[in-house]
């Protein structure tokens, strides 16, 4: 090999610990010593590798979910959650900054992306058989999941702050004034004393309409909150994809 | 990696394709596959972003009402139920129904057949149930999305939301007796007849599970069942109360 002096230099194989021959060995010890890539088993099943059994939609929903990380820590360079700001933001940034219009557009079809490839995961697992013994649990979660990903979806949908944004999350967060008990629109609000100041959407929004308060809101949830959430929940249910045996298959 | 299989399974006897049984090195043959599947999804989505932007309207007016208001996509299937519900039940129980329901599949579904497979024959009743509620979830959208115009009022794709839709025909309730009536026979007769009708399942089940499947099963025909109720009779409550009407 011609660049023989990189992979042979200390630089190389303090990162590295195995040379490339392609040996049993080495395709094992690529899984094995790199942290990115011992999510798998060294070894799957044939049956596994068929995509016609999972049509990568799991994989990709997490491939969808690293995109929205990635192209919305960008964009949180340029934007600012207050309503003085965050419309212009949102109009330099498709003027102004480079490329800017593209990244807007790639956080944007990356999530309803992600909302449907999360969704026809689900139905997978479901016309699958995997959600049953010993995977109950990983369902569970991934119902969670599949909660969480809709929650970031609706958060995110406020923040650019123009009209679709501003009624679609007037009219949605009406929901949370509804919830009975704890709502001030609700069945039975008058056993919790609740009122317009003490009750969900109030919780919901900082305020009882849509304005500053449910803008930083909304904010640090999309940003914060969710996605910590969310990345707690994929690591769990990776994990249990290979203690409950890895990917289901007949016995 | 050990697998642990799980006993109950084991002990049946069923042919195996050897060859399908087989196992490869998970590098490259899963790796590569992954990798083709991500640049793939890549090149999809950056086309994707050069060809439509995302949309952006003028800014956030309080007092300049968007008529319809639609909620992204995905929800516009729950705002279409609230043509047909009380926001309390159409926006709080009914997503908390189908999260819960969700989560209680594993527990409720006594039937180990169809593993690793998509297999219907085994599965017919479980498989049916949950095509439709997912194509129930799909169909709503569909209809909040195209078919609802200012006002949440019906138009046509082809028709010009300028022109204004006569409001719906008077709304009818049903009396405080055939409500309490009709709900109370809905659950019984709901509840009794599956047991009665298919004894041995409701032995597998138990009386714990028999319950708690039946009630969701019958809660999501309820929604379908009152959907029919407003469309053909224009029934605007089925029980009234005091408290809250259904
Ligand atoms: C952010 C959302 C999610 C991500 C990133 C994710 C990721 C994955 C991945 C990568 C797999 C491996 C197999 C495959 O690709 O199909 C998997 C399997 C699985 N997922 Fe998810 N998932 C998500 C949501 C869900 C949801 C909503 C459910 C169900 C309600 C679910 C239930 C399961 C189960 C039970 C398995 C094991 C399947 C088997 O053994 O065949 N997951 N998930």
């Amino acid at each position: 090999m011609k660049a023989d002096w990189i992979t042979r230099s200390r630089l190389w194989k303090s990162v590295f610990r195995h040379n490339l021959d392609d040996t049993p060995r080495n395709r094992a010890l690529t899984i094995t010593s790199n942290i990115f890539l011992h999510i798998h088993p060294v070894k799957t099943k044939i049956k596994a590798l068929d995509v016609r059994f999972t049509f990568c939609l799991g994989g990709l929903s997490l491939l969808m979910f690293i995109i929205e990380a990635i192209t919305g820590i960008l964009l949180m360079f340029y934007y600012r959650p207050v309503p003085e700001y965050a419309y212009t933001d949102m109009k330099l940034l498709e003027h102004t900054v480079h490329y800017g219009m593209f990244l807007r557009n790639m956080h944007r079809w990356a999530a309803h992306a992600m909302v449907i490839l999360v969704m026809f995961h689900m139905l997978r697992v479901f016309l699958t058989g995997s959600y049953k013994p010993p995977r109950e649990f990983n369902w569970v979660v991934g119902v969670i999941l599949l909660t969480s990903t809709l929650l970031l979806s609706f958060t995110g949908y406020l923040l650019p702050w123009d009209q679709i944004a501003f009624w679609a999350i007037t009219v949605g967060s009406k929901m949370a004034a509804a919830t009975p008990f704890l709502g001030n629109d609700g069945p039975f609000k008058q056993l919790l004393h609740i009122n317009e100041y003490n009750d969900m959407q109030y919780l919901l929004l900082g305020d009882n309409r849509v304005w500053g308060n449910a803008l930083l809101r909304f904010y640090v949830l999309h940003c914060v909150l969710l996605p910590v959430i969310c990345i707690v929940l994929i690591a769990v249910h990776f994990w249990r994809i290979r203690k409950d045996g890895g990917i289901s298959r007949p016995l | 990696m050990d697998i642990v299989a799980d006993p109950q399974v084991e002990t049946e006897e069923k042919e195996i394709d050897p060859q399908k049984e087989k196992e490869v090195f998970s590098f490259p043959d899963l790796v590569s596959r992954e990798f083709l599947a991500i640049i793939l999804a890549c090149v999809v989505l950056c086309i994707w972003s050069l060809a439509q932007n995302a949309p952006l309207k003028a800014i956030a007016d309080p007092n300049w009402t968007e008529n319809p208001a639609k909620a992204p996509w995905y929800f516009v299937g729950l705002q279409e139920v609230l043509v047909y519900f009380d926001p309390w039940i159409a926006g709080v129980m009914i997503p908390l129904l189908i999260i819960f329901g969700l989560m209680a599949i594993p527990f409720l579904d006594p039937n180990p057949a169809g593993v690793g497979e998509y297999n219907f024959r085994d599965r017919k009743f479980s498989v049916s149930l949950f095509m439709l509620g997912f194509t129930l979830w799909f169909v709503l959208i569909l209809f909040g999305q195209f078919l609802r115009g200012p006002n949440w009022q019906f138009y046509w794709p082809w028709e010009d939301w300028g022109v204004q839709k006569k409001a719906e025909q008077q709304l009818v309730n049903f009396s405080t007796l055939w409500g309490y009536l009709s709900v109370a026979v809905y659950f019984i007769v709901g509840l009794g007849l599956p047991a009665l009708l298919k004894p041995s399942f409701y032995k597998q089940l138990g009386l714990r599970r028999h319950l708690i499947s039946w009630i969701l099963i019958l809660l999501m025909f309820a929604v379908i069942v009152k959907i029919f109720l407003r469309i053909a009779f224009h029934v605007k409550y089925i029980l009234v109360t005091p408290y809250f009407s259904i």
